[in-house]
């Protein structure tokens, strides 16, 4: 570093403008790292720029109204006139994944607990490597456990073909359970012990502690991991699609044959040819999801900021 | 009195639900290796699909799986470690930062499937790849990506504050400090996580339905030559994935034995899941030692 002053002075009398090794170095890496974060909102602003393109394109050159497409109750893209409505679409991807959270949320409250609370020494030995696991199947082999063991289970015990939406609930709940049970046990790890001891203190019992200093101090943290368990079961294709069944109409009950923005954009994306009116109301679908992912981050930073608090 | 009746109820309500995930996730696990094991033979995992006779394997989907996370580990990790260095150490505070930070948390919540469709438009059919093992990667890095920075960051956070001080001081350029002095302390934590991810990538599906393709050319293994249409080296050539073939088997399989060709596959993908999480913890704490002298 310390070069003599002799030294850094003859450099430019040399004629050549001679930069330091460790400039050149760092000046490397720095452009390095620049690029590369410049691929990464490059990347992100082409994935909105292109499907809204696409998407936008049912609304603008074919004239499909966008209460139409969002309110319409029938989707035959085959018909005379062809008729884009995708309600059951937006019906199926909620209700499925609304009634995964309300069955995954009590689950993973309770596994967090029992992590932290009740026996933190087995919690962390049995129950988080199988949690973790349980996190790292692939959607697939969900798909498939869901087919061959919960549709034809439900299928014995209820009325109808067992496929429907609440054999894709069951499937996406046991998919989003990892979600909630790890935001929810890092925020209960990290409640300051004070506040558990204080009530123990006064003679609390442990259930009264949980009940009511643990939890509403926990109610942010866990509705952030419902939130973003609901955002991973709303984008989720495959293993719904390969037991809901598949039927573009609003479901009358549970066990009724019904379908998702994803799973209606699974199979028919292939078999339609780019440019299509029917290919462009595929992307309008892909836009829609594209847009509650947005709402969904929303409404995480807006949690995140209440814990912070 | 009351009071601790409540208590004891309550705490038996969370250890039965503790219990029922456990017994959930054991019977799944049970249930792939009871149905998959029986049919996973060495001829199963090398031999080629059939399309309706009995007794395909999953020989190239096996391949096309591992070489496809290659393909797609090759792109991701330069890229995410850059971008995660950046991150943690030249981002200044303000609102690019936050925009960024902001980016990267979208990135990592798009849904597979969007990643896919927009693989399938630009990189398809905008880049004309076509359907090919490269094109599949590509959409699968920027599914990876942004886990890969956040865990680079995290990684280079932890690394002691002193370390850098250290680095610095002795008179060393940023870039020096962060690649010869900061990384190699990070790097266990960093492959740890890596592998992780890889995991993922290897049983992700949705992305690659429109990117890497649903279908396979008949491979001849031995032509080695990466630029011929049918050598399974060739990365422009449609490679159908493991995971993918087993949503294909599933709803449009039309061999009598599907349903245990689909089992068998599960297996080997959830097999394949349990041996890189293990090797991920071991392969972590193994580098720690060798790289920090610690126990």
């Amino acid at each position: 570093m310390n070069l003599p002053a002799s030294e850094v002075r003859s450099a430019p009398a040399a004629k050549e403008r001679r930069i330091p090794k460790h400039l050149a170095e760092e000046w490397r890496g720095r452009t390095y790292v620049y690029l590369c974060v410049l691929i990464m909102i490059v990347t992100i602003f082409s994935i909105v720029y292109f499907i809204a393109s696409r998407g936008l394109a049912p609304f603008i050159s074919h004239g499909v109204s966008v209460s139409e497409m969002m309110f319409g109750l029938e989707w035959r893209p085959d018909g005379e006139p062809a008729v884009f409505g995708a309600l059951p679409f937006l019906f199926g991807s909620f209700s499925t994944s609304l009634l995964a959270a309300v069955i995954a949320a009590p689950l993973g409250l309770c596994a967090s607990l029992f992590m932290t609370e009740i026996m933190p020494k087995l919690g962390k030995t049995v129950l988080q490597p199988g949690i973790e696991l349980l996190a790292g199947i692939p959607s697939v082999v969900y798909g498939f456990v869901g087919l061959s063991v919960i549709v034809p289970f439900l299928r014995d015990v209820f009325p109808g073909l067992g496929v429907g939406v609440l054999a894709g609930s069951l499937v996406l709940s046991i998919m989003i359970l990892p979600t909630v049970t790890t935001v929810s046990t890092d925020a209960l790890r990290s409640l300051p012990r004070g506040l558990k001891e204080g009530s123990m203190a006064l003679g609390a019992t442990r259930w009264q502690t949980i009940s009511r200093i643990i939890l509403p101090t926990l109610l942010p943290s866990l509705l952030t991991g419902v939130v973003l368990g609901i955002a991973r079961a709303f984008g989720e294709a495959l293993a719904v699609q390969m037991v809901i069944g598949n039927a573009p109409h609003i479901p009358h009950s549970l066990f009724e044959s019904a379908a998702t923005l994803t799973s209606i954009i699974t199979l028919s994306m292939g078999n339609t040819t780019s440019g299509s009116l029917h290919n462009n109301a595929l992307w309008s679908l892909a836009l829609m999801l594209l847009l509650m992912t947005f709402v969904f981050v929303f409404v995480v930073r807006m949690l995140e900021r209440r814990v912070k608090r | 009195m009351r009071a601790k009746t409540i208590d004891r109820i309550a705490t038996g309500v969370i250890v039965a639900v503790a219990v029922l995930i456990m017994a959930v996730l054991a019977s799944l696990i049970g249930y792939l290796l009871f149905r998959g094991l029986p049919h996973i033979s060495w001829h199963f995992l090398t031999s080629f699909p059939q399309a309706i006779k009995a007794g395909g394997g999953i020989g190239p989907q096996l391949f096309n799986s591992i070489f496809l996370l290659v393909l797609t580990m090759i792109i991701t990790i330069p890229l995410g470690l850059g971008a995660g260095i950046y991150m943690s150490e030249y981002a200044k505070r303000g609102p690019i930062t936050n925009f960024i930070r902001l980016v990267v948390e979208v990135l990592s919540s798009f849904p597979s499937i969007v990643v896919g469709l927009f693989g399938l438009l630009v990189i398809v059919n905008t880049f004309n790849l076509g359907y090919s093992l490269l094109s599949g990667a590509l959409a699968l890095t920027v599914f990876n990506l942004p886990m890969m920075v956040r865990l680079t960051e995290q990684s280079l956070r932890s690394v002691p504050q002193e370390q850098k001080e250290a680095g610095l001081a002795l008179g060393m350029s940023r870039w020096k400090t962060i690649t010869s002095v900061m990384l190699p302390v990070a790097l266990p934590s960093i492959v740890t996580g890596t592998v992780l991810a890889a995991g993922r990538v290897f049983g992700e599906a949705a992305a690659l339905l429109f990117t890497a393709g649903m279908s396979s050319p008949r491979l001849d293994f031995t032509d080695w030559n990466p630029l011929h249409p049918t050598s399974p080296l060739n990365p422009m050539r449609p490679a159908e994935t493991l995971a993918v073939h087993i949503w294909k088997i599933n709803s449009e399989g039309l061999a009598p034995d599907a349903g245990e060709i689909a089992a068998g596959a599960s297996a080997v993908l959830v097999i394949t899941i349990l041996l890189f999480n293990l090797g991920a913890r071991w392969f972590g704490r193994v580098l720690y030692r060798k790289l920090t002298a610690s126990k």
